[in-house]
């Protein structure tokens, strides 16, 4: 079973690494976002604040890197692994469901990572990013949103039973909850009906939590995002064990 | 008597009311080719993925090497190959970086490497899957069958579309595996096939199992007459043939005369008489019946979708 695992992750994760539009939207496109919003603002730290634009957007274009691997790779992928048979092979071999799925999902939060310590290996280099939290918990509010946001995925990824039925229902839930969370836009320019629509999105809860922490907030001060995102990991593991399908 | 790895009693498998398996049972022994025929719908796909644990079922009896597909799968899988008609891998993974993929999900594994030569696919080890021809992906589709040195195998049509090269090369292959011990069961849409590799088919006919044996007990039970034939020109006269014995029907057709004979002694009467005549003996032909008479006589001569 760990093996097995470890083999459905590693030769996804290589998978994903050839594919390019997958690629460019998860690794290189949120780095373009930032270069772009940051030569329009800078990083220059606010008046009365220890921090500038670019510190305050990074969270955000990283829940971009989430909502792209998690939401849209991974719904894409596993509906047309289901319609060409590619799933139907692996059900004719002694591999689990559970294997498939967590392969898939570490294979995905490892692109995820990939992507975030790029934009991060970036932002230091070239923007002097001010990381004023706590290195610790910042990782765990990371790891939290990341999984959450594939959780999250594994919804539609279980439910669609066509390539095309995939694209669509990911870029359903992609879309709004990228510009509606704060992860394309900066979230407080929102008007309020809009702010209180996002609160149904993981991300708008992963970005808030991950801004926090990494403007020095603790992960303590934010127990609602805490609880909304540990909700999305246990209802997304809960459909997708539940409702997945090989064919 | 060598005991049997598979044993269906009574499967019965529906899809919504359609009822694609309807009651049948049979068993495969150690060692043997089994071939299963019978017309596209017929029911061969869906007998060898219960089987092969890919499918729940309704109800019947399938014990495979001692255990129960429904309940313990994954040991079963364990232990089977199952090559599929409709099934892929990814498109971007080349066939050294599958067959490792998928070496690491058995317990005991074949060399790949070994495979692939076999198989003569071996030059194409750093080939990306899509960049395969049709005939090499059903290749690998074996290699993938075969890569957990299962005890039995099950083949899944292997050989429709590929060129009678290939499906001979694959035909070496089948008793290859059969010489090294392993059961294969396989299902095919060609008669010469069936009739050349296995030791025993089934033909099923609806969901049901229309008849099982040796192709030679199938024919002489179900394979009709042998026939007769022979061109002949405006100057022939049919009346030479009436003293022979043991002819069961004649048709005549463009020249050409059809006889179906009913003993062997008929068959040299029937030449001493066109001798005798100075007719047709350039284009005499005698065609035994095959395992093709056998299925269409069994399952009909009607088209079907």
């Amino acid at each position: 079973m760990i093996r097995s695992t470890a083999a459905v992750t590693k030769w996804e994760f290589i998978l994903f690494l050839r594919e390019p539009s997958a690629f460019f939207f998860t690794m290189v496109f949120p780095l373009l976002m930032m270069l772009l919003f940051s030569s329009m603002w800078g990083n220059e730290p606010f008046p009365g604040e220890a921090y500038g634009y670019v510190d305050f957007s990074v969270p955000a274009f990283m829940g971009m890197v989430m909502a792209t691997g998690g939401i849209m790779s991974l719904t894409t992928s596993i509906a047309a692994y289901r319609e060409k048979g590619i799933l139907k092979r692996f059900r004719a071999t002694p591999v689990s469901p559970a294997a498939i799925l967590i392969g898939q999902f570490a294979s995905v939060l490892a692109v995820t990572v990939a992507g975030v310590v790029l934009l991060l290996a970036v932002g230091f280099a070239f923007y002097s990013l001010h990381f004023m939290g706590n290195i610790f918990e910042f990782v765990l509010a990371f790891l939290l949103s990341a999984c959450s946001i594939s959780a999250m995925g594994f919804i539609p990824a279980s439910l669609v039973s066509t390539a095309r039925s995939g694209v669509v229902a990911a870029n359903i839930l992609y879309f709004p909850m990228l510009f509606l969370s704060g992860a394309a836009l900066p979230w407080f320019m929102l008007p309020d009906f809009l702010k209180k629509v996002s609160l149904v999105f993981p991300l708008t809860h992963a970005i808030k939590l991950m801004q926090g922490v990494w403007l020095g907030g603790s992960l303590s001060d934010y127990p609602v995002q805490l609880a909304v995102l540990a909700g999305f990991v246990v209802i997304g593991l809960f459909v997708s064990i539940r409702h997945f399908r090989w064919v | 008597m060598k005991e049997s790895v598979v044993t269906v009693k009574n499967l019965v498998k529906h899809y919504g009311k359609v009822k694609a398996v309807d009651g049948i049972s049979f068993s495969v022994k150690q060692g043997e080719i089994f071939g299963i025929v019978g017309p596209n719908g017929a029911g061969k796909t869906t007998t060898i993925e219960c089987i092969a644990a890919m499918q729940e079922y309704d109800s019947g009896i399938i014990d495979v090497l001692g255990l129960d597909p429904a309940a313990g799968s994954l040991s079963i899988k364990q232990r089977i190959g199952l090559q599929q008609q409709e099934s892929e891998i990814p498109d971007r993974l080349r066939l050294r970086e599958a067959m490792l993929l998928f070496s690491s999900l058995y317990s005991r594994v074949l060399d790949w490497r070994l495979l692939l030569k076999q198989l003569d696919l071996w030059d194409k080890k750093d080939t990306f899957y899509s960049a395969l021809s049709g005939g090499q992906k059903k290749r690998f589709f074996v290699a993938m069958a075969l890569i957990g040195d299962p005890e039995v195998v099950f083949l899944d049509e292997l050989t429709s579309g590929l060129d009678p090269q290939a499906r001979r090369s694959v035909w070496e292959l089948v008793r290859y595996l059969r010489n090294q011990g392993r059961t294969v069961v396989l299902s095919t849409h060609y008669m010469d096939e069936a009739e050349k590799l296995c030791d025993r088919v089934a033909v099923i006919h609806n969901g049901k199992l229309a008849a099982l044996d040796t192709p030679s007990s199938l024919i002489s039970r179900y394979g009709g007459y042998t026939k007769v034939c022979f061109d002949f020109d405006d100057k022939f006269d049919q009346g030479v043939l009436s003293g022979v014995n043991g002819i069961e029907s004649r048709v005549i057709e463009n020249g050409l005369c059809t006889l179906e004979v009913s003993e062997r002694h008929a068959i040299v009467e029937i030449v001493k008489s066109l001798d005798a005549a100075d007719q047709g003996l350039v284009s005499f032909r005698i065609e035994a019946p095959t395992l093709e008479d056998v299925f269409l006589n069994i399952t009909g001569r009607e088209v079907r979708d």
